[in-house]
């Protein structure tokens, strides 16, 4: 697949159709893979990585890269498409400047699940679907492949490019998918239960900003964390108020925004669950407005930007949280 | 330095009863900033608002709050008091001490907090309030009225004859609404075609009025002085201005088994067809779903015979465009649906039949030429049985809680015009009460039970069984003799509840009006504001607010006329300066405060930005007409970045509020 894509990148470039290439490169480590702009075949050749652990979505970047001379060339996962339709829809993207390949999604790897097993010094993975072999400065280690997919890919929503100019391999479809259960799960929690999940959970947040740095729906000109005058511009956590705050805040902020690419929760070194928020959102608006995914689409209007005859009362909402 | 003056109203007892006004003005008194505070017992009056005029003056005030009642009531009062002693009006904020607080508590002590507690917060704000200033907009000096019944007619007239132009939107055909389908009016007893068609009529010829019949209004932008209304003309499939109205089209029509809704479905009419022949406009329409030409392509009869040459089987529908200062709501009523009330075996039996119905029958344009036939074997009725309330004052969901106010003096209209015209016929009317406040209205109930011998029976009909005879077996309690009847009748005529028009609804969202539960509008104040909206620039005419006779809906169509005129006579009306603004430098553009604004208000421009290093960046940022904001805040929560922000209601402001009361 890295082969196919970085000849696809090298025949774009040299025809004229694109002027740089966002991909991605390894960094320190042999999973530490990471967003990159290519504008050469040599530093394609030299630096291009597409592999397991490959699990970042570009489409952030777009919103800068598309705003610069020239074409930019994307190589999007099925779920990155949603991100940048979302993107396109608010206009914070200009789709003309933009070339989306379509590539396979994953399942990727979750490297802090392999840690988790006891192994370090890892230089390599090989995987057949079933056993994953890693490779380590000690010598060669296994375990079950489905032990080590990351989260986000375990209740992948959909194998189908919303957006693209050209498809590397074959279209997928939308999934059934089980990313509601752990929502569900907390929804049948006690209130207090479900206190003690979050603050347990939301106390770990050291606010690095990880978070909101590489969600595609924050792109904000100004975010109101960094704005003195939005009154909740704290930076770091001085109380348990502002841990809680935060996060909430963010999740109402992207709420009928949010694609479910699940970042969030990939980013976090405090391995908190914060996709779970944003969950809440999306299977609540589907409850309530209708089923709806964003980034689906470009032109159709939010639920919750939206006014129709049949929208649900205010009281059938409130009393839904009465216990 | 701030310098703010806070005044506390006693209201009479209002206030003063459950909050002790003295302490809160004590203690608001030392909030930082304030430098008078004062409690008086009716602010709102000459020399409360001369308290707080000099004070203004004496302390050379930067802001003032006035714990009283609802701002709806007295805002403007203050403001133009503040106004009056140099301050700006704007900086006048209002803690709402009467209806949030002393009318619904009970406890001394606890009101007293939270009126002090509502004072803080109200002092927040006004910390942070900036001087407004308020534009101008002007009016366009045209009316609609948006159905045309007795109601809207009135109001057009009105309006029309104060010099202004008006259109009437009428869905149907032809205008003169539920009037025209009347045979008698109470307590007169003259007929209402007599009196309706002179003005439906007079409506047609007024050259200021523009009748747009077999019309719907499909959406409505701006504001009070400036709507935009989009009118969908419906394809009647006939040149209205080519039209003659002969009615040779309606005789030749080969499609005569179309049910003929002006006559309640009671005969038939053709599939082109003129309502009635006092239809104003007097034009033919034609009706697509029984029309052969249009289902099949084949006939076009109507076409061949009209020498006008008015059939076009093309026409579509059309949308226009107008622009109004002034909208009239005069949408009416409609009878219930019966088909819920088994027992009463309407829909089993057709000599069961609703009001409206029994007045078609007793019509001379109606299907049996004026002469009362039952409509099963046209034989002459000999006992008919009247039931009161059927849906009214209903406790279940099949029927309306309320009085449907009408049905009770056309009861006593229809019982003493069939004991007058046959009096072989025996008439029972089952009650449960008699309701007759209104000018004559008892006198002419009276006539009815003691001239023309109406047997009145308090208690309700259990059940009606349709006979194998032809006969109805009535099955009632007689409440005041305690026992049960069986009556042999031969009619049974139901006084179906009324409800609002079922376009009410869809239109109320257009207009952003309020409705109540059961679809009424609801009038600005319920006593001192009736035929208001609380959405400015809209009226109300009619039983579209609320159950109302014929007598009552012109006296509310020509208020709402009034006030129409009122507002129609200004060249210009005051903005609102409370309108949103965008922080272009933090807009990211993303439209969804144009989405969300239901006024329109907002565009996108492409501006230039200037970004470090001498470069430059087109961005695309929202950008606010403040002509057409209204203020309604909905931008602003639905801006992500918190760009978008109301002058007067400010983010700071409202966080200001919060803090002081969660303090």
């Amino acid at each position: 697949m890295q082969e196919a894509m970085i000849n696809k990148a090298k025949q774009l470039l040299a025809d004229g159709t694109v002027s740089r290439v966002i991909g991605w490169k390894r960094g320190e480590f042999a999973y530490d893979i990471t967003p990159a702009v290519f504008e050469t075949a040599e530093e394609l050749e030299r630096e291009f990585v597409f592999d397991d652990f490959t699990s970042a979505n570009v489409s952030k970047y777009l919103v800068k890269e598309s705003q610069k001379e020239g074409k930019v060339l994307a190589f999007l996962k099925p779920c990155d498409t949603y991100s940048l339709n979302q993107l396109t829809k608010e206009h914070r993207v200009d789709r003309d400047n933009i070339y989306v390949v379509g590539i396979p999604g994953g399942p990727k790897l979750d490297i802090e699940k392999i840690k988790a097993k006891g192994i370090t010094g890892i230089t390599g993975v090989k995987n057949d679907n079933y056993t994953l072999r890693i490779e380590t400065i000690y010598g060669e280690e296994t375990m079950p492949f489905y032990e080590a997919v990351l989260d986000k890919c375990a209740s992948c929503k959909s194998k189908k490019h919303v957006t693209y100019d050209e498809l590397i391999g074959e279209d997928g479809d939308v999934l059934e998918s089980n990313r509601f259960d752990m929502v569900e799960k907390l929804e049948n929690m006690t209130s207090q239960e479900r206190y003690d999940f979050w603050r347990g959970e939301l106390s770990k947040c050291i606010r690095c900003n990880a978070c909101r740095n590489v969600c595609p729906a924050c792109t904000c000109e100004n975010c109101v964390f960094d704005n003195p005058n939005s009154g909740i511009d704290n930076k770091a956590p001085a109380d348990s108020f502002e841990e809680n705050m935060f996060h909430i805040i963010r999740a109402f902020h992207v709420a009928g925004r949010c694609t479910d690419c699940g970042e969030c929760s990939r980013v976090c070194p405090q391995h908190i669950p914060l996709h779970l928020l944003n969950r809440k959102f999306i299977k609540d608006i589907n409850a309530l407005y209708g089923e709806y995914q964003a980034g689906a689409d470009t032109t159709s209007r939010a639920p919750l930007t939206n006014y129709t005859a049949d929208d649900c009362e205010a009281s059938v909402v409130h009393e839904r949280g009465v216990e | 330095m701030q310098r703010i003056g806070v005044f506390v109203c006693h209201c009479g007892t209002n206030i003063a009863a459950t909050v002790d006004v003295k302490k809160v003005a004590e203690t608001l008194g030392k909030e930082p900033g304030v430098v008078i505070a004062q409690d008086y017992q009716y602010m709102c009056s000459e020399s409360g608002q001369n308290l707080v005029k000099d004070a203004i003056k004496e302390h050379n005030l930067t802001g003032i709050v006035i714990c009283s009642c609802s701002p709806r009531m007295h805002e403007n009062t203050f403001r133009k008091a503040a106004a009056a002693a140099g301050l700006n009006p704007y900086l006048v904020e209002i803690a709402n001490i009467r209806e949030q607080c002393s009318w619904i508590h009970k406890d001394i002590a606890d009101a007293t907090e939270k009126a002090v507690i509502l004072g803080r917060a109200a002092i927040a704000k006004v910390h942070l309030n900036a001087p407004l200033t308020a534009g101008e907009s002007p009016v366009v000096k045209k009316a609609l009225v948006i159905g045309g019944g007795i109601a809207g007619i009135q109001t057009a007239l009105d309006i029309a004859e104060a010099g202004f132009d008006v259109d009437i939107v009428e869905k149907n055909p032809t205008i003169g609404g539920k009037m025209a389908q009347i045979d008698k009016t109470f307590p007169t007893l003259d007929c209402a075609a007599c009196i309706l068609t002179p003005k439906m009529v007079e409506a047609s010829q007024n050259e200021r009025i523009t009748i747009r019949s077999f019309s719907e209004v499909t959406d409505v932008k701006g504001f009070v002085g400036n709507f935009t209304v989009t009118i969908k003309k419906k394809a009647r499939y006939v040149d209205e201005t080519k039209c003659t109205g002969c009615g040779l089209c309606t005789e030749k029509c080969p499609m005569k088994k179309v049910p003929n809704e002006f006559n309640m479905g009671l005969d038939n009419r053709s599939a082109v067809y003129i309502p009635f022949a006092q239809a104003v406009p007097k034009v033919a329409t034609i009706d697509p779903n029984y029309c052969m030409m249009l289902k099949t392509g084949k006939c076009g009869v109507c076409s061949k015979v009209c020498s006008a040459g008015a059939i076009n089987y093309k026409q579509q529908d059309e949308l226009i465009e107008e622009k109004y200062g002034a909208i009239i709501v005069a949408t009416g009523f409609n009878p219930i649906k019966l088909d819920k009330y088994d027992e009463f075996a309407y829909g089993q039996c057709p000599d069961v039949v609703t009001s409206l119905e029994l007045e078609r029958l007793m019509n001379a344009a109606g299907p049996n030429g004026g002469t009362l036939l039952r409509p099963s074997d046209k034989s002459h009725p000999h006992t008919i049985v009247f039931v009161q309330c059927v849906g009214s004052r209903c406790d279940d969901s099949k029927g309306k809680p309320y009085c449907s106010k009408i049905c009770c003096m056309y009861t006593a209209k229809h019982a003493m015009l069939i004991r007058e015209k046959y009096p072989d016929t025996e008439v029972y009317v089952f009650y449960i009460d008699v309701r007759t406040p209104g000018k004559n209205f008892d006198e002419f109930y009276r006539r009815a039970v003691e001239q023309y011998n109406v047997h009145y029976i308090k208690g309700m009909v259990g059940k009606v069984t349709p006979k194998s005879d032809g006969k109805i077996d009535v099955q009632a309690s007689d409440l005041l003799a305690n026992e049960q009847l069986h009556i042999d009748a031969d009619m049974v005529v139901l006084a179906a509840a009324i409800e609002p028009d079922k376009t009410a609804r869809p239109l109320a969202t257009m207009l952003t009006t309020q409705m109540d539960t059961n679809d009424f509008f609801t009038e600005a104040h319920p006593k001192l504001r009736p035929v208001e909206s609380a959405t400015a620039g809209i009226f109300l005419s009619g039983a579209c607010q609320g159950p109302k006779d014929i007598p009552e809906t012109v006296a509310q169509a020509s208020a709402a006329a009034a006030k129409a005129i009122g507002l129609l006579c200004k060249n210009s009306i005051t903005c609102n300066p409370c309108v949103a603004h965008s922080d272009e430098l933090m807009c990211n553009g993303c439209s969804s405060c144009e989405k969300v604004c239901p006024y329109g208000a907002i565009t996108y421009i492409d501006k230039e930005f200037r970004m470090p290093d001498r470069t430059t960046k087109v961005r695309r940022v929202a950008s606010v007409n403040p002509a057409v904001c209204q203020g309604c805040g909905a931008c602003t929560v639905a801006c992500p970045s918190g760009a978008m922000d109301l002058n007067g209601f400010s983010n700071s402001q409202i966080m200001a509020e919060v803090d002081a009361i969660c303090k």
